[in-house]
């Protein structure tokens, strides 16, 4: 039986889990660049994590099973999440269990068990983190389908390793429903992951608080598992970016020095992401909470436009 | 360059036409607007060239040049001379929220592909498939002209709206006869003059350009 | 008397109406009767499922007559594949809530005599079994009627109270106005199999022969869809779902929004599919477009409630929109003649028919028990009960789970085979129709998101946090009978969601039956762990992969976190360390559902009025408040307004009518008399 693929499944899961930290805190670095501050270290978030699982969990008197099993299970699903998009090579095992589609619903499952969790311990931060959480999820949603389904026009297909082996093969460079589908997808990466202009990730105000609120009371291991799977959501949705609109790289033979480049090509991408996302979050402000409604709708509306170009213009 | 690539750029341009028209009825702000109708303007002269270049007619490369010296450059300078000269309030006031137009934008967008969808199977141009997203552009420019409140970006409404006439022929015919295309291009400019004018007078009447001002004219109350 | 499914579901059918009868002697001793009728029930409906489960799998069709009826018309019975699904589907659900009744009914008994709950009970379920069991449309009208009456006196149970009668009433109207529209679609297609002439086309054999001229077969089908859909409580005919479920005992409320809702779609199934056969594609954008506006507009509406039960009710709305938007998908690619499209769409609406009885039935038992330990069904004076009802509430969050169509449960399984389903829509020749059908997918991934959003507020305000009512009752948990009933919904959530090529493999001789294909050849071409509905390329999902590899990381995370067995200090909560919160802080239904009553209130007529009563002190600080929160379905307006002024109208002019005096009916008497010597000459 070929062991390759177990292994590189195996590897891609490790490779997510330890470069994570190292992108959020590249972000974070290029962020300070570009605003003339100095930079902490590259690896601070591996020493912030390390220093989280070290310490005490103190849990409020009335938290219950959910607020405890709640980090588990967002890691568990987030690392799930990371073995099924194929970065490295297409020929990977565990995507087939699952499509795209069963990736939104990890992401969502994860969403679902925090919000309840911010809910758990009965103050009103928790409350506002969720209510706010679940409303964006709700307008994104529709974007984020019709994205996936202008994708899978062109792709005839939605497992994702289908997906980028047809992209890979593609020749055509210009494809507007591509286009849309990339421009959709930006969008509601943002909404996502939870960056500005939908939410703030370095805020502690309460009015500008999204996801923060929602765990608020968490500490010590609990909240290293919930950072770090934070990071991962990161990392993922643009390395999922970067493989579905822009494939060169990766590995479609299944030989090990095909892998190694894949994952050179993959560094080199997800670098060129984080400086792509540190220039939207700093030229753009922080929308009200009912402004979100025009921005994912934005989101729909370029979604559509790709799905409508597919039929009229291919 | 091969017929295969010219019509995936024609396809791109396209598109790109399709999304400043979007841009444009969701945009707030008046320099916004002018400066996406710059764009559109852009675009369509570069999606003239092409198609002049691929049918090998020889006077699109004239529209395409008189679309950019006009459209590009020429009306968006007016505006923005006539826009300093009002003072006027740099925000833009709708009749219907902003994702209701949406919607409405994309319905018009599905409702002329099913409109020219006959046409789509007789042509036998490279363009042809273009044709519903000029179509479209024309029924946008028109929502605009609707859904707005402020008289200079109905004006924009309205030379969108032209825009998409253009490209509309560009698509169906490879363009009017230049003697044609000559003459459309100075009823745009004298248009825009006369718009010119009319604003003063508006203003001066009402002291602002909100067009619902002008319901005062009524007979009855 | 040999075994065959026939006479399982006959001797099922027996033994309720038996049991109805037996009951009105047993009114001394209650606790017998509670105990006896409701392990009767679930006997008969094990019975019943074991019958659908072996006709459905074995792919046998058993007919029967009975001469009981009118004389010349007899009653037929039929089991094919579509009733033995059905079967399955309402014996299943009847079964787990039966042995969740008995311990319910203990608290019920302590109030008021109960024998009036287990006659009608025994009578509601013999009723849907004789519907799904009919094959003559005499029998199924009667069977129709006798689920319809028993559920109205079902409904009444606790009548001292006015809304609960006006609930009833606005029910058994509802129903009516359905039922004969049904008996007019009946009318239609009997006649037209016969050529209006003899009484022999009221079998459902002699439906299917005829040939139907298109114009009659539009008017048939559009009278069943109106018909059934409003006992279905598709929008705008949904209005008394949200009146008549709460108010009815909670095992009751389980059945109807869980079997009761199915046996309309099994209706409309029957009529489209079997009876009427051939069919414009028209037909199935009219039954998509009222699915999607039922999904959307019910899950909206749920959104705003803050009734526990009134909440479940609008989710069945919603579910049942879902549920056409299978069948309305079913029935497009028919109509463009796609069978193995058509045999995903409809599996996938079917399938969530399942799903959807279970959990369905699932979060109103476990909203039974919390009525049953607090006396509450508002949200707003709840809280914290996960502390007292752990149980309640693991299995309650798991029906939450599954509502929202996220793995691994089963409400993810069949959301996706209906995503998969639209995402096919580009094999359609018509080009409007593959422009259209994305913006379903659209809506459908908005009502989920929705779903989710909502669930998430129900546990949240309901079982998390603190308690916010104002007295301090003793809450208990529910008791081993309640219990066992949610196990065993919980339980068969996980396993229709884990292992759904076995479910599909098992349906599979329904879509045969119905569009002439089996989708199991290729669903389950690669073994019974991966579900791959078209091609493998195409789709592909693992429920027994993505559940263990979800585990494992869990369990080696916690393994891994806990060898160094760091210690967990219990403390008061934090909250940024503002000290003085008090349970009143929390959010509240209305409270978390806000920003979305903000974005899309523009469907409702919403009124929101804050009274300040400023203290004598001074004009900036603020004294007592008043909060009120107004939200009406507009439908009430519109639709239902002007119709009951306008019958009102009509009736008060027809009273005129009705003089009094002794004249006027001798006058009547004889201008009739007049008349008919007139023209019967």
């Amino acid at each position: 039986m070929n062991f390759y693929p177990f292994i590189s499944e195996i590897l891609q899961i490790g490779i997510v889990l330890s470069i994570a930290p190292a992108f959020a805190g590249w972000v974070r670095m290029v962020k300070c660049w570009f605003q003339g501050r100095t930079s902490p270290s590259l690896f601070q978030p591996y020493r912030d994590i390390r220093k989280l699982f070290a310490k005490d969990v103190v849990l409020a008197e009335n938290a219950s099973w959910i607020f405890r099993f709640t980090p588990y299970l967002v890691f568990g699903t987030t690392v799930l999440a990371g073995g099924i998009i194929p970065m490295l090579t297409t020929d990977l095992p565990l995507s087939a269990a699952a499509d795209v589609i069963v990736l939104v619903a990890l992401f969502a499952i994860a969403r679902f068990f925090t919000a309840l969790a911010g809910m758990d311990i009965g103050t009103a931060f928790g409350g506002m983190g969720s209510s706010r959480e679940m409303t964006i999820a709700s307008l994104a949603e529709p974007a984020m389908l019709m994205a996936i389904f202008t994708i899978s026009l062109a792709a005839r297909s939605t497992s994702l390793s289908q997906i980028v082996q047809v992209m890979y093969s593609g020749q055509s460079v210009l494809r507007p429903s591509i286009a849309f589908a990339f421009l959709a997808f930006v969008l509601i990466s943002l909404a996502e992951t939870g960056r500005i202009p939908v939410d703030n990730p370095a805020t502690h105000l309460e009015l500008t608080m999204i996801h923060e609120a929602m765990i608020l009371e968490y500490s010590g291991r609990h909240l290293a598992l919930i950072e770090w799977a934070g990071m991962m959501k990161l990392t993922l949705f643009m390395a999922l970016g970067a493989v579905l609109f822009f494939p060169w790289g990766i590995d479609v033979s299944g030989s090990a020095s095909g892998g190694v480049f894949a994952f050179f090509f993959l560094l080199l991408k997800l670098a060129a992401s984080g400086v792509i996302l540190v220039l939207i979050e700093t030229g753009l402000a922080k929308m009200r909470l009912f402004r979100l409604t025009e921005f994912l709708g934005s989101a729909f509306l370029m979604a559509t436009l790709g799905m409508l170009s597919f039929f009229i213009l291919e | 360059m091969n017929l295969h690539i010219a019509a995936q750029i024609n396809s791109f341009l396209a598109a790109l036409v399709l999304l400043t028209a979007f841009g444009m009825l969701t945009q707030k702000r008046i320099y916004g607007l002018i400066h996406l109708f710059a764009w559109q303007g852009l675009f369509l002269s570069l999606n003239t060239a092409v198609v002049g270049f691929v049918a090998g007619k020889h006077h699109l490369y004239i529209s395409s040049v008189l679309t950019l010296s006009l459209k590009v450059v020429l009306l968006p300078y007016i505006l923005h001379v006539l826009i300093n000269r009002l003072r006027i309030r740099k925000e833009v006031e709708t009749v219907v929220n902003i994702p209701m137009t949406m919607m409405i934008g994309i319905a018009l967008v599905i409702f002329s592909y099913h409109l020219t969808a006959p046409i789509r199977e007789l042509s036998t141009l490279i363009t042809r498939s273009t044709l519903a997203i000029a179509l479209a552009t024309v029924m946008i420019g028109l929502l605009m002209m609707i859904t707005r409140r402020h008289a200079v970006t109905q004006i924009i409404g309205f030379l969108a709206l032209e825009n998409g006439l253009f490209f509309a022929a560009t698509s169906a015919t490879y363009g009017m006869p230049l003697v044609v295309e000559l003459g459309v291009a100075l009823d745009v400019l004298i248009a825009a003059f006369i718009f010119g004018i009319f604003f003063f007078h508006i203003h001066t009447a009402f002291d602002s350009l909100d067009v619902e001002q002008m319901a005062k004219l009524k007979e009855s109350d | 008397m040999t075994l065959n499914p026939m006479n399982l579901a006959g001797g099922a059918i027996s033994l309720l109406l038996a049991m109805a009868v037996l009951a009105l002697f047993l009114h001394r001793n209650q606790r017998l009767l509670n105990t006896l009728g409701f392990i009767a029930a679930a006997a008969a409906s094990l019975a019943a499922t074991a019958a659908g489960v072996w006709v459905v799998g074995g792919n046998g069709t058993s007919r029967a007559v009975m001469s009981i009826g009118l004389p010349d018309l007899p009653f037929h019975l039929r089991l094919d594949p579509l009733a033995g699904f059905f079967m399955t589907v309402v014996g299943l659900l009847a079964f787990i809530v039966s042995i969740y009744s008995i311990g319910y009914v203990k608290g019920i008994m302590r109030q008021r005599p109960i024998t009036r709950l287990v006659i009608f009970y025994a009578l509601f379920l013999a009723g849907m079994f004789m519907v799904i069991i009919a094959d003559d449309a005499l029998f199924f009208l009667v069977s129709w009627e006798i689920m319809a009456a028993a559920s109205y006196f079902l409904v009444l149970f606790e009548d001292e109270r006015v809304e609960n009668r006006r609930a009833a009433y606005l029910y058994i109207v509802v129903a009516h106005v359905g039922a004969i529209a049904i008996l007019l679609s009946f009318g239609v297609m009997s006649g037209l199999a016969t050529g209006f002439e003899g009484f022999h086309g009221f079998t459902f054999d002699a439906m299917r022969q005829a040939q139907f001229p298109a114009a009659w077969a539009t008017a048939a089908f559009l009278l069943a869809l109106f018909g059934f859909g409003a006992k279905a409580g598709v929008i705008p005919l949904h209005v008394w779902l949200p009146e008549a479920h709460p108010v009815a005992p909670s095992n009751v409320s389980a059945l109807m929004s869980g079997v009761m809702l199915k046996t309309a779609i099994y209706g409309m199934v029957r009529v489209t599919f079997d009876l009427i056969r051939v069919f414009p594609w028209w037909w199935g954008t009219i039954v998509l477009v009222l699915g999607l506006i039922s999904a959307v507009m019910g899950v909206l509406y749920a959104l705003m409630q803050h009734d526990l039960k009134r909440l479940l009710a609008y989710h069945s709305v919603e579910n049942i929109g879902i549920i056409l938007i299978g069948i309305g998908l079913a029935m497009i690619f028919r109509s463009f003649d796609f069978p193995l499209l058509a045999a995903l769409a409809l599996t996938a609406g079917l399938y969530h028919t399942l799903n959807h009885a279970i959990f369905k039935g699932l979060l109103f038992m476990g909203a039974g028990s919390v009525l049953h330990a607090t006396h509450e069904r508002n949200m707003d004076e709840m809280g914290g009960l996960i502390h007292h009802m752990p149980w309640t509430a693991a299995l309650f969050l798991v029906g939450c789970i599954a509502i929202s169509g996220l793995p691994p449960f089963n409400g993810f399984v069949s959301e996706w085979l209906t995503f998969q389903a639209f995402l096919l829509s580009p094999s359609l020749p018509s080009p409007l129709m593959k422009l259209l059908i994305p913006m379903g997918a659209a809506l459908l991934a908005l009502t989920a998101a929705l779903a989710a959003a909502c669930f998430v507020k129900a546990f949240g305000v309901t079982f998390l946090g603190h308690w916010r009512g104002h007295n301090n009752p003793h809450i208990h948990e529910a008791d081993w009978c309640m219990m066992l009933g949610m196990i065993m919904a919980a339980a068969l959530c996980l396993v229709f969601g884990i292992l759904p090529t076995l479910v599909i493999d098992w349906m599979d001789n329904v879509p045969e039956q119905l569009v002439g294909t089996r989708m199991g050849t290729t669903a389950g071409a690669f073994g019974w762990m991966w579900l791959t509905p078209v091609a493998r390329e195409r789709a592909s999902y693992s429920g027994p992969l993505v559940f263990l590899v979800t585990l494992s990381v869990i369990v080696i995370a916690y393994l891994l976190l806990h060898v160094r067995a760091g210690s967990i200090k219990r403390v008061p909560l934090w909250d940024c360390g503002f000290e003085k919160v008090t349970a009143r802080m929390q959010y509240t239904s209305a409270a978390f559902s806000m920003p979305i009553r903000r974005i899309f209130g523009f469907l409702f007529s919403i009124r929101e009025q804050v009274k300040l009563n400023p203290a004598a002190a001074h004009r900036t600080v603020p004294g007592r408040m008043q909060y009120t929160l107004r939200i009406r379905d507009r439908f009430w307006g519109w639709l239902y307004r002007p119709i009951i002024d306008i019958s009102f109208w009509m009736s008060r002019r027809v009273g005129r009518l009705q003089q009094g005096r002794i004249q006027a009916y001798l006058i009547y008497s004889f201008v009739t008399i007049i008349v008919l010597l007139i023209f019967m000459r």
